[in-house]
């Protein structure tokens, strides 16, 4: 399978150190960063463009846009793994249109466009017999969207909780276990590399309300967008009240809550007990579903990472490659 | 409504099934059923307490029964309110006048503040409570929650919630 691939950050250098390091059976005979693309019909030479990209900061050739490589390049599926951006989604919606409308596949862990414009963006592609996948949007290496979409099948799902922003995740995890201040946490987690620069995004809740309007879209097709959410973040949790909820055998995580049949999206922070299946340390992710027939399943992973991402992002394209091989 | 009996019967075959049965007549549904017997004693005499949910205005009915089977009641304890859940309230508690937010819950009727722990660690910041509420019924829980929701986002008091699992 040739793929192109939109954005050399932390997620596509993963794809291409996986791609190089097991040899999946994929080609990629596209590239580019926010400066600069490349292309070639036999395939980069992947260990070229990585040490370009650390050196000079450019995969490729200034002269080539994203774009360029979008519409030009030779590929079956596109792997859209450019920055989020919750306003408008793009320029990756873009990119996602223009290989859609060339009839080619995408894969993409970019929340934007599947936040904002789903139905859209699935319609356009079941109208040129291409698939959209974007298992990496949640749950970082949890396969919970396959898992949905494919092993539940028969399963009537009722609601669904989880832990989906690791960053949050982590530190609630050090203020319940050192007593810190949420500004000493949020210090910390910086550190480690865990947050942003400007972390509002993940820590007022966003990013999780963003997954969760995701999967709210991909199981029950609400068409529901970051507006149909009740978000409140953790930015104003006490350690005292933390301690409070200890003194009671409880904890504090940032749960994200989907219950189509009271109507209820919500990302709120959350009493849990001890114990309790969604409780996960530092930066793992969880989730549990509620289904009719498997009743409760929850899953545990790397919500973040590098290679993590990398794992969903070649999980879909190798699915792909199974079973809709011979895109145009 | 929850009540527990402290019941005295004799120690005789056929005696508690007699007091069990008009529970289940009066709608009662049996939550518990502790022995009390104490293994030195012979006096023939069996201590029980029953804990059990009944519809409310059973209760009289109730002890009528059981007396006319000859057994002694020797405590009742009515308890109204036993859905309790606790959450945790962030922000200015004491300036926003605390004793106003209990009364609002209080005054419902159907529902009760039955412990605050309030943890105020500095003059001017923000302070952590942990309040638990009593109602009868699920619903009632549902109703009094939010209502203190509401009088917390009047009072920019962030309350967090137990996460309460669908089936
Ligand atoms: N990191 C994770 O663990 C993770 C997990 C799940 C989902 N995601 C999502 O995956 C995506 C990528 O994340 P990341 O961590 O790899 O981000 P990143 O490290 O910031 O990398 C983003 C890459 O996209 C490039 N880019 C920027 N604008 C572009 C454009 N217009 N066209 C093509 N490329 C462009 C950047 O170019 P330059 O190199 O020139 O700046 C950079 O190479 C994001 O949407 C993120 O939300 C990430």
């Amino acid at each position: 399978m040739r793929i192109a691939i939109l954005g050399f950050g932390s997620v596509g250098r993963g794809i291409a150190r996986v791609i190089q390091e097991k040899d999946p059976g994929i080609t990629v005979t596209g590239l580019a960063d926010s400066r600069s693309g490349i292309m070639d019909p036999e395939g980069i030479d992947l260990p070229a463009a990585l040490d370009r990209k650390e050196k000079k900061g450019l995969c490729g050739d200034r002269q080539v846009s994203p774009l360029n490589v979008v519409d030009g390049a030779e590929y079956d599926a596109l792997v859209e793994v450019s920055p989020t951006r919750i306003d408008d989604g793009e320029p990756a919606t873009t990119h996602i249109v223009h290989a859609l409308s060339r009839g080619k596949h995408v894969v993409t862990s970019n929340k934007g466009p599947i936040a904002l414009a789903h139905r859209r963006l699935h319609a356009l592609a079941v109208s040129h017999g291409v698939q959209l996948r974007y298992e990496a949007t949640v749950c970082g290496a949890i396969p919970v969207l396959h898992i949905l979409q494919h092993d539940l099948l028969g399963n009537q799902v009722q609601a669904l909780h989880g832990v989906m922003n690791g960053t949050c995740n982590f530190i609630l995890t050090r203020m319940e276990d050192e007593g810190l201040t949420y500004d000493q946490a949020l210090a910390e987690a910086r550190e480690m590399g865990y947050a942003e620069a400007d972390p509002t995004y993940d820590v007022k809740g966003i990013d999780a309300a963003l997954k969760l309007v995701i999967l709210a879209n991909t199981v029950w097709d609400l068409g529901v967008t970051l507006d149909d959410v009740e978000i409140t973040g953790i930015d104003l949790i006490t350690p005292e009240a933390i301690r409070l909820a200890c003194d009671r055998e409880t904890t504090i995580r940032l749960i994200a809550e989907a219950i189509p049949e009271k109507g209820l999206l919500r990302v709120s922070p959350r009493i849990i007990p001890q114990g309790h299946p969604l409780l996960v340390e530092g930066t793992l992710n969880a989730v549990t579903l509620h289904t009719d027939l498997a009743g409760e399943l929850t899953f545990i992973g790397k919500g973040a990472g590098s290679v993590e991402t990398a794992s969903a992002v070649i999980g879909d394209l190798l699915y792909l490659g199974e079973h809709h091989a011979g895109a145009h | 409504m929850r009540a527990s009996m402290k019941l005295e019967m004799k120690d005789t075959p056929g005696q508690l099934v007699s007091v069990l049965t008009p529970i289940s007549e009066c709608g009662g549904n049996i939550i518990a059923v502790i022995h009390q017997r104490d293994p030195d004693s012979d006096s023939g005499v069996l201590d029980v307490q029953i804990v059990l949910d009944l519809p409310e205005g059973r209760l009289d009915d109730l002890v009528g029964q059981i007396k006319r089977r000859g057994v002694t009641i020797t405590r009742i304890g009515k308890e109204r309110l036993f859905l309790q859940r606790s959450l945790l309230m962030i922000g200015h508690i004491m300036h926003t006048d605390i004793s106003d937010t209990v009364d609002q819950i209080d005054r419902t009727g159907y529902a009760e503040v039955s412990e605050l722990s309030l943890v105020m660690p500095a003059i001017n910041e923000r302070s952590s409570a942990r309040i638990t509420l009593k109602t009868a019924t699920a619903t009632d829980m549902n109703k009094a929650v939010a209502l203190l929701r509401k009088v917390s986002a009047a009072k920019e008091i962030l309350i967090v919630e137990p996460l309460e699992e669908c089936g």
